[in-house]
């Protein structure tokens, strides 16, 4: 509980210091109380008056993420500001999540008119089999509700890399501890020479998701199917939302119930909905990720419609920027399976030369296509 | 809580004193960060920007505790056998030969737990970085780019930073007499377990602002220009705000300076700016863009 004086008032410091690290909890940054004993033992080599002791003390011990800072920063200023009583109103600085996620929350898959729907399914003998190749973006509520726990069961398989770790092998170099320890169980005598060679590891994978408006239909489909991928291997996947900006909701994903963990990443998209700046975003994602590793010799998978307002110029200098550091880049467009389709917008346009693969993605069944590709890229 | 040797610095302030007498000139947050470090036992965990000094830090404390650097530097696939010790097996098997052939000249017959007692000795021991600074004091153990690492090595590290010992079957455990000073570092390419930033204190390095990069650069490069100290620190500023692939950091301020310098410069204008380039941008694309505004970045 918030104490009701300053804490340069009271005689003793700790309940005001122990307060400051349930405003940060409350504003989002992972406090554990671990990190709540650690600043209470940095403040003990410190000088607790002194007011930048106190939020060095503080920002080392209980940040962990460079994005943890503004609110730390805001959380700080006005908890400890003189004359404030020690009440402080930081919270969760990130945008409420706008209304329209109907389809992420499980209540609403369960209203009255749904289950006569769900009602009609069952009737369907070979429902699964339709579904499959039903377009992700016209399904009715029950129809979703069947395909969610479709989508829960697909397993992924992640694509392999060598990697420099070594192990026991039947082939490769000598490994000689593996051989002398032999050596020693025959008296000394090196009877074989075991061997070791490079083991193979999870290559990472990389999914890039429009949520701009035009996209809406699919991206609910689109973040659980992430969801199912991310659960899959959580080293070794990274999952990003594209709109009018960049969000990482790997994090988010990485939670184990699906609901739990859709709903988290959009409270976590800011731009749901909205427009895109696909040219921006990727320069971003880039930028601030795909430069310094997370792309580098990764499979790339970019879910979009390609819909680029204005210049495409930007997409096209990053699609070939993502080309030199990725593995390989694969785009997932739900209309490329439909009637007449042709690339010509804009985006897809400008990104065409740098793709290894222009996929459909309207459907279950293409999106296990796609989880075929990705595994053996 | 282990002492600390009586050289080490009494606040913060003092810390950042004895880094600036070493050429390293640290902030009001690094200053308390290394002190806590210190006092407290706790690796420093440094993320930021690349060329923010993460590396520089750690041997400018080295420097000030009198202490060794070990560095170990991280890389993909790396295990314990580099990073923590291995065996010299060619050694130990021609040791191993060598006694065979004194029992068969003398006719004794060997025993098989004296052999093998005598085969791990710690004569034989590789001592890698880990090890090393466990057995060396005072230490300062950098831990470079532990992001380049996968998560076992991350889960290995978790396991010796807390315990400050290591344990070999055939040798027994290793203790630090003192634990060494850890400094790890990460360039954010990919996200490091919250575990083991946990157990450390975290330290997010940026830029320097202007009057702190002039600073640097007259403390590494003695004898430089204060004009063209002035106006490298100032282009760079403006190269960060200039949207570029890769924003240049501190340390290609200093190259930059020391380029201009050694083409004898005694001041930046766009001939010189032009030809020295290649120092500060490391992509074609920013270098491209730039050098057709060398004059707009060079006015003040």
């Amino acid at each position: 509980m918030a104490p009701t004086s300053t804490p340069q008032q009271t005689t003793d410091p700790l309940p005001g210091l122990v307060g400051f690290t349930v405003v940060l909890r409350n504003a989002g940054l992972a406090i554990t109380t671990d990190r709540v004993a650690a600043f209470l033992s940095a403040l003990d080599t410190l000088d607790v008056t002194d007011r930048t002791q106190t939020y060095w003390a503080g920002r080392l011990t209980l940040c962990s993420d460079p994005d943890d800072l503004p609110r730390y920063d805001q959380a700080f200023a006005s908890w400890f500001e003189p004359g404030q009583g020690g009440r402080t109103q930081v919270r969760d600085e990130r945008p409420p999540p706008p209304p329209r996620l109907a389809a992420l929350t499980p209540e609403d898959a369960e209203g009255g008119e749904e289950a006569s729907d769900a009602r009609q399914i069952h009737a369907k003998a070979s429902g699964t089999e339709i579904l499959r190749h039903r377009d992700l973006g016209e399904l009715t509520a029950a129809e979703r509700e069947h395909l969610r726990r479709l989508m829960a069961l697909l397993q992924p398989e992640m694509p392999k890399r060598a990697s420099r770790r070594l192990r026991p092998s039947a082939h490769g170099g000598t490994d000689p501890r593996r051989t002398l320890r032999a050596a020693l169980r025959n008296h000394g005598e090196l009877r074989e020479l075991l061997r070791r060679d490079r083991s193979r590891r999870a290559r990472r994978v990389v999914l890039l998701i429009d949520v701009s408006g035009s996209m809406e239909p699919y991206a609910d489909a689109l973040l659980r199917f992430a969801h199912v991928v991310v659960r899959r291997a959580p080293a070794a996947v990274e999952a990003f939302t594209l709109g009018t900006r960049l969000t990482r909701i790997t994090r988010e994903l990485r939670m184990r119930d699906p609901e739990r963990a859709l709903a988290a990443a959009s409270k976590a998209i800011p731009d749901w909905s909205g427009g895109t700046r696909l040219g921006e975003v990727l320069r971003a994602f880039v930028d601030r990720w795909g430069q310094r590793g997370a792309a580098r010799r990764a499979v790339v998978v970019v879910f979009s419609d390609g819909w680029e307002r204005g210049e495409t110029d930007l997409l096209r200098e990053q699609m070939a920027r993502l080309r030199r550091l990725a593995h390989r880049v694969v785009w997932v467009n739900p209309h490329v399976g439909k009637d007449g389709y042709a690339p010509v917008q804009g985006g897809i346009v400008a990104a065409l030369p740098f793709l290894d693969d222009l996929l459909a993605g309207h459907s279950l069944a293409t999106l296990e296509r796609l989880l075929e590709v990705v595994r053996d890229a | 809580m282990t002492e600390r040797p009586s050289n080490a610095a009494g606040s913060p302030a003092e810390l950042a004193a004895a880094l600036r007498s070493t050429g390293y000139l640290a902030d009001d947050g690094l200053a308390t960060a290394a002190f806590l470090a210190m006092q407290m036992n706790r690796p420093l965990f440094c993320e930021g920007e690349p060329g923010t000094g993460k590396t520089a830090l750690a041997q400018a404390l080295a420097q000030v505790l009198g202490a060794d650097l070990i560095r170990l530097q991280c890389h993909d696939g790396i295990d314990a056998s580099q990073a923590l010790y291995d065996w010299d097996f060619p050694r130990q098997l021609l040791h191993l030969r060598a006694l065979e052939a004194a029992a068969s000249a003398t006719g004794e017959t060997l025993d098989a737990d004296a052999v093998e007692a005598s085969l791990y000795d710690p004569r034989f021991l590789l001592a890698r970085p880990i090890l090393r600074a466990l057995q060396t004091s005072p230490s300062v153990l950098l831990i470079d780019e532990i992001d380049r690492a996968d998560d076992e090595f991350e889960a290995f590290l978790l396991e010796v930073l807390t315990e400050h010992a290591v344990s070999i079957p055939e040798v027994g455990e290793v203790r630090a007499k003192e634990p060494p000073l850890v400094v790890l570092t990460s360039n954010r390419t990919r996200e490091v377990h919250d575990a083991l930033k946990r157990r450390c204190l975290y330290l997010w390095l940026d830029h320097p602002d202007l009057q702190r990069e002039i600073e640097i650069l007259h403390a590494r490069l003695p004898g430089v220009p204060e004009r063209l100290a002035a106006q490298v620190a100032g282009a760079v500023r403006k190269l960060r705000q200039a949207d570029l692939l890769k924003p240049p950091g501190v340390a290609e301020t200093i190259d930059w300076a020391r380029a201009l310098q050694l083409v004898g410069a005694r001041h930046l204008d766009v001939d010189t700016a032009a030809a020295t380039l290649g120092a500060v941008l490391k992509y074609r694309e920013d270098a491209d863009r730039i050098r057709n505004q060398l004059d707009t970045l060079l006015a003040s």
